[in-house]
């Protein structure tokens, strides 16, 4: 591997091969090198510049719309009048109730089979049923949220309510939780594991005091992943009965979790698909309040990901 | 470990905050029971409760307008509408889960079963009309009325792969390759234009195919060979990049869709009427019934023309008000399609 002092090679006869052979190989593998760099360097940009576009579209169409208005009206037929605060208040709480479900159950499952449980065809059985879970359409998603969460649960849930919307997605979601989990558990060394149980530790104690808080922030990520996922879907909402014109707020109280919602990209898709050119200006502004909650709510788990990796 | 114990109380925190700042506060929320006597129907702001709507994308936007402008003279009342679709809203409607249903087509048998076996009865209420408008690219001037006959040589599953050239439509048209854009077989706009040009509800696959009205339109507009049909409000709104197609029944008669030749259906046969389906064990309750005489008020007639459609002609509106106060249950489609029905004579 060394390429400071190519000359060395000319006085070992032993070595069958001239120096011009030798420059020209080093040559060529330089030049795959840059080729591959070049490569990479086109990927990122790529991705970036059709983000770029998207974005630049979005804000140029929609950054006239965002005003406090906008945030604080419920929807109109009118678009001057129309605003999104149902749906913005509907997608934070269901995204709360979404990270409040799916980080213990995600993380425990993930704990569960990757420390506790020993390797057996149990094991194995749940793990391939985890990571097949992972590829299910949203929409299969919905339609079990429907019968179970919906009409099953009735009496917990009350039906199409913020609950039952929060439950659906939480399902499915939880697969790249776990999988994230157990991945980042994978990756602490076992020579952490071994040194707790010398010194006499439990297991419970080895994973709560050393594994687990040096795997968080791969776990955090995957929770970032996942909740990014979450707050996009719109086919499992729709399917178990998300509403879209919903004139008031949830109650800031058990009671809330099982009053009716809508989210925000069923408001943008009820927009885009409206004849009224007006509707559209609504849309992208809509977007906008989209992702600045997608940042925001990634923020602070990087931050919090930050913290624990000090 | 201090700085980690911050962090997990931190996310505590952030959770909590992130509830509490979603807090009501502004509105109270309804109960779902309904409360107050019938006396209180007419004073309108005591009435309190909740009307459950569902159904049709296409007619979200009526339901919309009405429960906006309902909520301002019934604060009490809280009306929910979602979009489920016709079919998805009549599977959940036959399911008691919701009080009133929008439907772009009338009750099918199969969804006529359904309410029966699960022991809902429903009143069938025509509230407006839309023209399903065939459209081309403005530069387009060859075409400028085609015939129910030529729509069906065009759409019918016979045509895949076989009509694909303009020639091939009209003796006369020029050698022009047609690019075809429409509703996909999803929507109950699909099934009413299939059933309308006589192609029994079935089309070719080959064709350019979006539940979004607005795709269609972008479509047509660039393509200027182009033919596309949609509701009419989306040709109104972009009637500057559209030329309108207008449509021989079979009589020698041309006929553009308007607000006019939509309402009195000599815009045929491609008019058709939206519907609302209320379930009768609701419809006396104060909330609902409220809801629904304000849906049919000849006053508030104006919301449907207001988000692009065509509100009934009063003969029609007459026999719709009437029959919910009668609260005729069951559909006069008998599981069937519209085309060709004339609404004052079947209520």
């Amino acid at each position: 591997m060394t390429t400071s002092n190519p000359q060395s090679f000319e006085r070992e006869s032993s070595w069958n091969i001239d120096q011009a052979t030798f420059l020209k190989a080093l040559r060529q593998r330089y030049t795959f090198d840059k080729v591959f760099a070049t490569l990479a360097l086109l990927a990122v940009v790529f991705s970036l510049f059709v983000l770029a576009v998207l974005l630049i579209d979005v804000f140029i169409d929609g950054i006239g719309r965002v005003n406090w208005s906008f945030l604080t009206s419920f929807p109109s037929r009118r678009p001057a009048e129309a605003g999104l605060v149902s749906a913005l208040v509907g997608t934070v709480w269901v995204m709360v109730l979404v990270a409040l479900i799916t980080f213990p159950v995600g993380v425990g499952a993930g704990v569960f089979l990757e420390e506790f449980i020993s390797d057996n065809w149990f094991a194995r059985a749940i793990e391939i049923n985890i990571s097949n879970l992972a590829a299910v359409p949203s929409i299969i998603y919905g339609l079990l949220g429907l019968q179970v969460f919906v009409r099953v649960m009735f009496p917990i849930t009350q039906g199409r309510s913020i609950l039952s919307g929060a439950l659906t997605l939480s399902l499915l979601v939880l697969p790249i939780v776990i999988i994230a989990t157990r991945e980042s558990l994978r990756a602490v060394p076992g020579s952490i594991r071994q040194a707790g149980f010398a010194l006499g530790a439990t297991r419970w104690q080895v994973v709560r005091e050393h594994v687990l808080p040096l795997a968080m922030p791969g776990v955090l990520t995957g929770v970032i992943l996942a909740l990014s996922r979450a707050i996009g879907e719109t086919a499992p909402l729709i399917t178990i009965g998300a509403l879209t014109y919903i004139p008031f707020l949830p109650e800031l109280s058990l009671k809330g979790l099982q009053s009716p919602f809508t989210v925000l990209p069923i408001q943008i898709f009820n927009w885009v698909s409206r004849p009224q050119a007006d509707f559209y200006s609504l849309a992208a502004g809509g977007i906008i309040v989209l992702m600045v909650v997608l940042l925001l709510m990634n923020a602070t788990a990087i931050y919090l990901r930050n913290r624990f990796q000090k | 470990m201090l700085s980690k114990k911050f962090a997990y109380s931190l996310s505590v925190v952030a959770l909590l905050a992130g509830l509490a700042a979603c807090g009501g506060g502004t509105t109270d929320t309804a109960d779902t029971t309904t409360e107050g006597g019938t006396d209180t129907a007419a004073a309108g702001s005591d009435l309190t409760g909740s009307v459950l709507v569902d159904g049709s994308s296409t007619v979200f936007p009526i339901s919309e307008a009405m429960a906006e402008e309902f909520g301002k003279a019934y604060p009490g009342v809280s009306v929910t509408v979602g979009v489920s679709g016709t079919g998805g809203g009549f599977k959940k409607f036959c399911a008691g889960e919701t009080d009133v249903t929008g439907a772009s087509r009338p009750i099918k048998q199969e969804e006529i079963d359904l309410c029966a076996k699960n022991g809902i009865e429903y009143i069938e209420l025509p509230v407006a009309f839309d023209g399903l408008s065939v459209v081309v690219h403005p530069q387009n001037d060859f075409v400028q009325c085609l015939t129910v006959d030529e729509l069906k040589a065009i759409w019918e599953p016979a045509a895949q792969g076989k009509i694909t050239n303009w020639s091939q439509v009209r003796d006369g048209f020029p050698d022009a390759p047609l690019g075809l854009y429409g509703a996909g077989t999803d929507s109950g706009t699909y099934d009413y234009f299939m059933e309308a040009i006589g192609a029994d509800g079935e089309s070719r696959g080959d064709y350019t195919a979006s539940e979004d009205d607005n795709v269609l339109v972008q479509g047509v507009t660039n393509d200027v060979n182009g033919l596309a049909f949609f509701g009419y409000a989306y040709y109104v709104e972009n009637q500057d990049r559209l030329k309108l197609v207008a449509i021989d029944a079979g009589d020698g008669n041309c006929v553009e869709p308007s607000p006019e030749t939509i309402a009195d259906s000599t815009y045929q046969p491609l008019s058709r009427p939206e519907f609302i389906y209320v379930k009768k064990s609701v419809a006396e309750e104060p909330p609902v019934k409220a809801f629904v005489e304000f849906y049919l008020s000849s006053e508030n007639a104006y919301l449907v023309d207001e988000v692009g459609y065509v509100s009934l002609p009063p003969a029609v509106e007459t026999k719709a008000n009437e029959r919910f106060q009668n609260g005729t249950v069951g559909t006069v489609f008998g599981g069937g399609a519209t085309v060709g029905v004339k609404l004052q004579e079947v209520l």
